[in-house]
C-alpha cells in the first residue's frame, strides 16, 4: 500500500455524507426556563439521497434545518451535538465563515415560493448574483449558467424568463426558480422544508419529481421535510420520523411504510387509507403532540400511546437497529412493565 | 389604466374644490373688503362702485364659481394691503421656501436613512440605542425650540451661521436661489436643520420600522441561506424593500414640511412664503391668505400624484398590474 496514514485514515470522496449531523440539540432559552427544541437528534444522508423527514407540526424538523443551515433565530441555538456538511464541520463556524459555506456548500427551499424571491429583482439578477458570489464568474459566464439552471429545473423559455420579475412567474413556476436558486453554486446538500406545502395538488408531483431527478442527476443530497407521507413515499429513499423533537424512527422508506416498527410511524401509517392519498396532517392518531414546556417524562409519546406501560414514563427509550431499521420504543427493547 | 388617471384626476379636482370653497368661506367671512380696500371719507356711491366691480352683491353660489374660475388661471387678485398682484407676490417668495424645504428633505433622508437601517441591524448596540432615544427627543421639542436653541448655539455663541435672512441671492429670472453665494449656503443650513429635525425622525423611525419587518420575510431568509453577505443583505436586498414608503413618506410630507416651514421662516426671519403668510395673518390681507392656502393644497395634490407614478417606476409588480 502507498497510501500515506492520513490518506489512508479519510474515507474514500463518494462515501462522506452530504450531511452528518449526530447528537444534535437546540435549545431556547426563554425568561421561563430553557425549552429543549431538538433533543439528541442523529441523521446522514450520502451524496444523491433524499432523507425524508417527517412528523407532526412542531417536531422540530424546520428547527433541524435551520441549526444546519446556521440560520436559527436567536435565542435558539445549538446546545449540543456536531453537524458535518460534505465531511467539514460547520456548526463551530463564525457567521462570517458560514456566509462562505452556505450557497455553495449547502442551500435550502423554503415552503412559500411566493414570499421566497425579491420581489425587485429580476429572476436573472438574482441568480447571477448567487453564482457569482461563489464562483467569481465574469456576468456573460454566469449569465450562460443562470441559463442552463433555468433550463435544467424545466422552466420553458428561460431566456425570456431571466428578464422577468418574480411576480411574473406562477407559483410552481417560482418554486422551480427558487430550486435552480438553491443549486446556482452547486451544493452538496439542500434542506427542502415543505417545498411544496403551499402549491397546488396538481403542482406537488411535478415539483417533487424534479428534486428526485436533480437529485439523481447532480448527486446534491435532500433533506426533505414534509408532513406528507405520500410525498416520502414517492421521492425518498430513507425516512427519519420525529417527535417532539426526537428521532423515533429512521430507515429505508419501504421497511418504514410497510413495517413500521414505532407505534407513532404505525399510527402515521394507519392515517394513510392509501399511499396515494395525500393527508394533509398526521392528527388522525388520537390526542396531539406535546407542547415542548408540557413534554412528559420517559418517551413523549406515552400519553397518546396505545402499548405505554411503566417503564415508557419513567425512561427516555433509545434508538436502537431493529432489522434495518432503527426504533426509539421499549417495546423492541425488552419491554414496557 | 385610463379608469385609473380618470379617477386619480376626478379625486384631486374635488380635493382642489373643497379647499378653494374653504378659502372662499374665508374670504367672504372675514369682512367685507371694500370697508379694508377703501378708506372711511369713502362716499356710498363709490362704496357701491367697488361692490359692483368686485361682484360682492352677485349670490354666493355665483362668487364662489367666479372665485375658482379666477383662481384656474392663477388671478387670486390683488393684495388689500399694498395692492400687487397676490400671484406675483407668493411667486416672488416660492423659490425661498422651495429652496428651504428642498434642502431639509434631502438633510433628512440623507442622516434619516442610515440611521434607521444602523438601529434596525445593530439593534443591541449602544449607539443604536442612544439614536433611539435622541429620536425621542426629536419628536417631542416643538420646532420653534429647536430654531431658537440652534440660533443661540451656532449663531449667538458660535457666531458660526447667521440668525436670519437669506443670505445673497441670485436672480436667475424666473427664479432667485440662495444657493449659489456663500452666504446663501451658509444661510440656509440653520433654518433647513430646525425644519427637518422632526423629519429625520420621522425617516429614521419609518426606515428602522420597515428594515426590521423586511429582514424578517422569507425572500432575506432565503438570500441568506444562499450565502448572500450581510452587508448585500442589508443594503441591496431589504432596504430596497425599504423605499416605498421613505418615497411616500418623503413625498407627502414636502407639503407638510412646506406648511411647517411657516414656524422655521418666523423663527430665522426667512423670506418664503410663509413669513408672507403670517404677516398677512396679522394684517388681515385675506387674497394672499387664500391664495397660500390654495396653492398650498394643490402642491399637496400634485405630490400626491407623483408619489402614484414614482411607485410604478420603483416597484415593477405596479408596472405590469395597471398597464
Ligand atoms: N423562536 C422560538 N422560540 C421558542 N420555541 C420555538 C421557536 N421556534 C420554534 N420553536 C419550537 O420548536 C419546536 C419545533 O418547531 P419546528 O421545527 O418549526 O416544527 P416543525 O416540525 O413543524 O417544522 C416547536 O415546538 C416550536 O414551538
Ligand atoms: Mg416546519
Amino acid at each position: 500500500m502507498m497510501a500515506q496514514p492520513i490518506a489512508a485514515s479519510k474515507e474514500p470522496e463518494a462515501a462522506t455524507p452530504a450531511l452528518d449531523v449526530s447528537g444534535l440539540s437546540v435549545e431556547f432559552p426563554s425568561r421561563r426556563g430553557t425549552l429543549l427544541a431538538i433533543d439528541d437528534v442523529s441523521m446522514q444522508i450520502a451524496p444523491g439521497e433524499i432523507l425524508g423527514v417527517v412528523g407532526e407540526s412542531g417536531a422540530g424538523k424546520s428547527i433541524t434545518g435551520l441549526a444546519v443551515l446556521g440560520l436559527l433565530e436567536s435565542p435558539g441555538r445549538i446546545s449540543g451535538g456536531a453537524i458535518h456538511v460534505g465531511g467539514r464541520r460547520v456548526d463551530t463556524l463564525s457567521e462570517k465563515e458560514l456566509t462562505k459555506v452556505r450557497g455553495r456548500e449547502m442551500g435550502a427551499i423554503f415552503q412559500d415560493p411566493l414570499t421566497a424571491l425579491n420581489p425587485l429583482f429580476t429572476v436573472g439578477k438574482q441568480l447571477v448574483e448567487t453564482i457569482r458570489l461563489h464562483s467569481g464568474m465574469s456576468k456573460e459566464a454566469a449569465n450562460d449558467r443562470a441559463l442552463a439552471l433555468l433550463q435544467s429545473v424545466g422552466i420553458p423559455a428561460p431566456r425570456e424568463r431571466l428578464r422577468q420579475y418574480p411576480h411574473q412567474f406562477s407559483g410552481g413556476m417560482r418554486q422551480r426558480v427558487v430550486i435552480a436558486l438553491a443549486l446556482a453554486a452547486g451544493p452538496r446538500l439542500i434542506i427542502a422544508d415543505e417545498p411544496t406545502t403551499a402549491l397546488d395538488v396538481s403542482i406537488q408531483a411535478q415539483i417533487t419529481a424534479l428534486l428526485r431527478k436533480l437529485c439523481d442527476e447532480t448527486g446534491v443530497g435532500i433533506m426533505l421535510v414534509t408532513h406528507d407521507m405520500g410525498v416520502i413515499a414517492e421521492t425518498a429513499d430513507r425516512v427519519c420520523v420525529m417527535y417532539s423533537g426526537r428521532v423515533v424512527e429512521s430507515g429505508p422508506v419501504a421497511e418504514v411504510i410497510h413495517n413500521p416498527q414505532h407505534p407513532y410511524t404505525k399510527g402515521l401509517m394507519a392515517a394513510i387509507p392509501s399511499l396515494h392519498d395525500r393527508v394533509e396532517t398526521l392528527a388522525q392518531i388520537d390526542g396531539s403532540m406535546p407542547r415542548l414546556n408540557a413534554r412528559p417524562t420517559g418517551c413523549a409519546f406515552h400519553p397518546r400511546c396505545p402499548h405505554a406501560g411503566p417503564k415508557c414514563s419513567a425512561a427516555t427509550p433509545p434508538l436502537v437497529s431493529v432489522g434495518v431499521t432503527r426504533s426509539a420504543c421499549w417495546l423492541q427493547q425488552g419491554g414496557t412493565q | 389604466m385610463l379608469a385609473f388617471i380618470i379617477k386619480r384626476l376626478a379625486n384631486a379636482v374635488f380635493v382642489m374644490l373643497s379647499v378653494t370653497f374653504l378659502a372662499f368661506v374665508i374670504f367672504t367671512a372675514v369682512g367685507d373688503p371694500v370697508d379694508q380696500m377703501l378708506n372711511e371719507q369713502a362716499t356710498q356711491a363709490q362704496r357701491d362702485d367697488l361692490r359692483e366691480r368686485l361682484g360682492l352683491d352677485d349670490p354666493f353660489l355665483v362668487q364662489y364659481a367666479k372665485f375658482v374660475g379666477r383662481a384656474a388661471q392663477g388671478d387670486f387678485g390683488i393684495s388689500f394691503r399694498n395692492q400687487q398682484d397676490v400671484l406675483t407676490m407668493i411667486g416672488e417668495r416660492f423659490p425661498a421656501t422651495f429652496e428651504l424645504v428642498l434642502v431639509a428633505t434631502l438633510i433628512s433622508l440623507v442622516v434619516g436613512v442610515p440611521m434607521g437601517v444602523i438601529t434596525a441591524i445593530r439593534r443591541q448596540t449602544w449607539y443604536a440605542e442612544a439614536m433611539q432615544f435622541t429620536s425621542i427627543i426629536g419628536v417631542s421639542l416643538p420646532s420653534f425650540v429647536v430654531g431658537i436653541g440652534l440660533i443661540l448655539v451656532f449663531s449667538v455663541w458660535l457666531g458660526w451661521f447667521p440668525a436670519f435672512g437669506r443670505g445673497e441671492t441670485v436672480d436667475l429670472g424666473w427664479w432667485t436661489t440662495g444657493l449659489l453665494t456663500p452666504s446663501g449656503r451658509m444661510s440656509i443650513i440653520l433654518p433647513a436643520l430646525s425644519l427637518s429635525l422632526f423629519q429625520i425622525t420621522l425617516v429614521m423611525r419609518l426606515v428602522r420600522a420597515e428594515m426590521l419587518e423586511v429582514l424578517r420575510s422569507d425572500f432575506i431568509k432565503f438570500a441568506r441561506s444562499r450565502g448572500i453577505p450581510a452587508r448585500s443583505i442589508h443594503f441591496r436586498h431589504a432596504l430596497r424593500n425599504c423605499l416605498m414608503p421613505v418615497v411616500t413618506m418623503t413625498a407627502m410630507q414636502i407639503g407638510g414640511l412646506i406648511a411647517f416651514a411657516l414656524v422655521t421662516e418666523t423663527v430665522f426671519q426667512w423670506p418664503g412664503m410663509g413669513l408672507l403668510f403670517i404677516q398677512a395673518v396679522t394684517f388681515v390681507d385675506v387674497p394672499i391668505m387664500a391664495a397660500y392656502l390654495c396653492i398650498v393644497a394643490l402642491i399637496f395634490v400634485a405630490l400626491n400624484a407623483i408619489v402614484d407614478m414614482t411607485y410604478a417606476v420603483i416597484d415593477p409588480r405596479l408596472k405590469g398590474a395597471d398597464a
